[in-house]
């Protein structure tokens, strides 16, 4: 299961020499990408302290709901849970990225919110709210932001079915 | 005194005494075809081919369709170009209900016309659920080539008024029933699985 | 079908301000960072707590002609003057992420390039830039194809940022610079229609390489597409840039500093408009961008007026590249020659049984690509676009996700626009260029 294989050559988001533990988290590398994987109650003080290294930018934040693929891998002392929270973040002066993969379980899907370190993430954490039903806290507007906002349900969840309508041929007559 | 058959191939020059007679629809059906103002509803890919069909290369103009309305009010076509979302649909409709009568609707491209590929919870499967649609333009997105065909297939179905006596036959059109949900009722469940 | 109802979206809109929270306050007002008090006194001209009855909630869009397509705006007004701004988004919501889960890496070229219309390429590449890489062949790619890809990337930054002026003129009452960036738009569009078969939604990147060679005569059409354009680019500096309407209606308008951009996660031009100079193609090369010679273009003041300006000028830095690229551009495959990936060329099946048989798989199951987890990022015209994919083994992406642009970008709108006027909006809105297709997703 574990993947603690540094592979510092590649160019693309590529750490010199990093440790395998960046910040007290396991860290994975994902074809040439620094992946961190901290706990959900360590996980805002990550990003603040990778903040405070340089990673001053929040690229992208979103989620991927595992229900249907739990036995991916994962380093050594993380483990699965239904959700995870990926967020991407970038290093406009060392030029680097690094990702960070928070699980969160499905009977207790809450995360703190980023809104405080990175004002970008507040329209994304409301996409994956809205994607994936997993509560920010201390988010500024905890609405739906892509779906109508009586809408049911959470669409990206593995649960939710595409709702594809079968096509109907109508009569010809007018 | 002459009589002219057809002013287009003998010119009004064939005319003594400056006067046509013809039935008044064929007239006023004539004089909406050839101003039909659309109705800029632009949604998504589809727009930008719109948009292309507007400006100089193609030049819309030469059907008298230059003037995109931004109010409906003002609008007899509605070009419902690209794809109706869930979300989207309520809007439409009540865009289509704020323009006048006579009106009539394109449906331009599959998205609008069947949802296309995006077979799944956010479209709606056809524009044609929520307004009447005269003319459908394949493709996705259709050229600009495409639409103008749309557009000319719309107007000669606009001068031989064909549309208004069926909606008029059917009560389909803009006397559309459509039952309206009360804001209270708990809203469909699509796809939970 | 609820069609006669008229619903609102309830949390989503704009509340009143009694009915707010004071940080849901703050961020509708654009306040990003702490304001140093330098700053806070120059905002001090504005009221701060103004009563509800002088104040006034509109709605704009989400079908109005200058929202650049249904993106819906409330504003709060008092009198002229911009006090609150929330982005309504989500009309164009089309479920692209979810339709990504069940179409194969072969198809999810399809999907991709549907999201942000005006640069389709761009996104196709990405798409297929992270599929290769979860397949461990991004280093494999023939130089030809990766040529050519650039090419047909820089050509639709050229396509994309020329519909921008057009767009912009629009918005701005240059109704005459409309005609014209579409006339020009049209011309790179006549090659893409010749190369790729379509003029928009190409779908011809794909994973592995691109889907076609390029046509015979195809250098003397770009020759000729890099002899027209610079001369329009000079009409439009003759047109606009000098022109001491267009530069009131810009300058100063919808200002935003480099560290508000920053922590909102902008990218592209209105990033290097506040002067970062974040350019992907230069700062994390990609493809073989590091191979030549460009320059960044940044602006000073982040306002409107650079926005354009630079946007202007990436034309002519893309034009640059275009060059190169015809200098160098190599003979050999267009794609990869890895039977995995590639499906067999047409003539072999009429021959081969086996090739019948794997063309046959390719296109129905499609390839299966290890598992793993992937995020490539671009410089798309409008900013960094990225790709998520989670990978099971199986042959379609278990998650896709694209990190679109303009989806962040459109969050700088409520700091762009406090205090400004109603008519400045639409510069603001217009400057930001977003694509709703690509907000929506």
């Amino acid at each position: 299961m574990s993947e603690i294989d540094l592979d510092t050559s590649s160019d693309i988001g590529g750490m010199p020499a990093a440790p395998p533990e960046i910040h007290g988290c396991p860290v994975s590398d994902s074809r040439g990408q620094v992946v961190l994987h901290p706990g959900r109650d360590r996980y805002v003080d990550v990003v603040k302290a990778l903040a405070d290294e340089g990673y001053a930018m929040c690229a992208d934040l979103t989620a991927v709901d595992y229900l249907e693929y739990m036995r991916r891998p994962l380093p050594v002392g993380v483990h699965p849970e239904r959700f995870e929270v990926v967020v991407n973040l970038l290093d406009i002066t060392d030029r680097r990225r690094i990702r960070l993969r928070v699980q969160v379980p499905a009977d207790d899907a809450v995360i703190a919110s980023l809104f405080d370190v990175h004002p970008g993430t507040e329209a994304m954490e409301r996409e994956v709210y809205d994607m994936f039903g997993i509560v920010f806290t201390d988010h500024p507007d905890p609405s739906r932001i892509l779906m109508p906002e009586d809408w049911i349900g959470h669409p990206l969840r593995k649960d939710y079915e595409i709702g594809k309508i079968p096509v109907q041929f109508k009569g010809s007559h007018s | 005194m002459g009589v002219v058959d057809d002013v287009l191939a003998d010119g009004i020059g064939g005319l003594s005494h400056n006067v046509i007679t013809g039935r008044l629809e064929d007239l006023i059906n004539w004089s909406r075809s050839r101003s039909s103002w659309p109705a800029s509803f632009g949604l998504a890919c589809c727009a930008i081919e719109m948009m292309a069909t507007g400006a100089a290369h193609y030049d819309i103009s030469r059907f008298g369709m230059e003037v995109f309305r931004a109010s409906p009010r003002q609008a007899d076509i509605m070009i419902v170009a690209g794809r109706v979302s869930q979300k989207m649909a309520p809007v439409l409709r009540q865009v289509y209900d704020q323009m006048m009568e006579p009106k009539w609707v394109i449906s331009m491209g599959v998205c609008a016309s069947s949802g296309g590929m995006f077979n799944n919870y956010a479209i709606v499967q056809g524009v044609d659920q929520v307004v009447p649609v005269d003319v459908y333009a394949p493709g996705c997105p259709p050229t600009p080539e495409t639409l103008i065909h749309a557009i000319e297939t719309l107007h000669q179905k606009i001068e031989d008024g064909e549309i208004l006596r069926r909606r008029q036959q059917t009560g389909a059109g803009a006397n559309i029933h459509v039952e309206e949900i009360a804001a209270t009722s708990t809203p469909v469940l699509l796809g939970t699985k | 079908m609820s069609a006669t109802t008229i619903r609102d979206e309830g949390a989503q809109e704009m509340r009143t301000r009694s009915e707010l929270t004071a940080r849901e306050l703050l961020r509708e007002v654009g306040s990003v960072l702490r304001m140093s008090e330098a700053e806070a006194a120059k905002l001090g001209d504005l009221p701060d707590d103004p009563d509800e009855d002088q104040t006034m909630i509109i709605n704009m869009g989400p079908q109005h002609p200058s929202t650049h397509g249904v993106l819906r705006l409330m504003l709060e007004l008092q009198g002229e003057t911009v006090l609150r701004c929330k982005p309504i988004i989500g009309y164009l919501h089309t479920g692209m992420e979810k339709t990504g889960e069940q179409l194969t890496f072969m198809q999810g070229g399809t999907n991709v390039t549907r999201m942000d219309y005006l640069s389709p390429l761009n996104n196709e590449l990405v798409f297929s830039m992270a599929t290769e890489q979860l397949l461990g062949i991004d280093g494999d790619i023939p130089e030809r194809a990766v040529w050519m890809r650039m090419l047909l990337s820089e050509l639709n930054r050229m396509s994309s940022h020329l519909l921008f002026m057009a767009t912009n003129g629009m918005d701005l009452g240059a109704v005459s610079m409309m005609i014209y960036g579409w006339r020009e738009r049209e011309e790179v569009l006549r090659f893409f229609q010749k190369v790729t078969g379509l003029r928009m939604n190409h779908n011809f990147i794909r994973p592995g390489g691109v889907a076609a060679d390029l046509p015979p005569g195809w250098r003397d059409d770009v020759l000729r597409l890099l002899e027209v354009i610079p001369e329009r680019l000079d009409e439009y500096d003759i047109l606009m840039t000098g022109q001491p309407i267009w530069r009131e209606r810009l300058q100063g308008v919808g200002v935003i500093t480099p560290d508000e951009a920053l922590a909102l996660g902008a990218t592209g031009p209105i990033l290097r408009s506040t002067g970062v100079a974040w350019d992907l193609r230069r700062d994390l090369p990609y493809l073989h961008y590091d191979q030549v010679d460009f320059d960044v273009i940044v602006g000073s003041y982040g306002d409107a007026f650079d926005r354009y300006a630079i946007r202007l000028n990436e034309i002519r830095e893309s034009m640059k590249i275009v060059r190169q690229i015809l200098d160098v551009m190599p003979m050999g495959d267009y794609r990869i020659q890895n039977k995995k990936v590639t499906p067999p060329p047409r003539a072999r099946i009429d021959e081969s049984m086996e090739a019948l048989i794997h063309h046959f798989k390719i296109f129905t199951e499609g390839f299966k690509v290890p598992e793993g987890e992937v995020y490539v990022g671009i410089e798309s015209p409008r900013g960094e676009v990225g790709c998520y994919i989670a990978s099971d083994g199986s042959p379609t992406p278990y998650r896709m996700h694209v990190r679109a642009p303009s989806f962040v970008n459109i969050q700088c709108l409520p700091h762009m626009m406090r205090g400004g006027l109603v008519a400045d909006a639409v510069a603001v809105i217009s400057s930001v260029d977003p694509v709703l297709g690509e907000v929506d997703r």
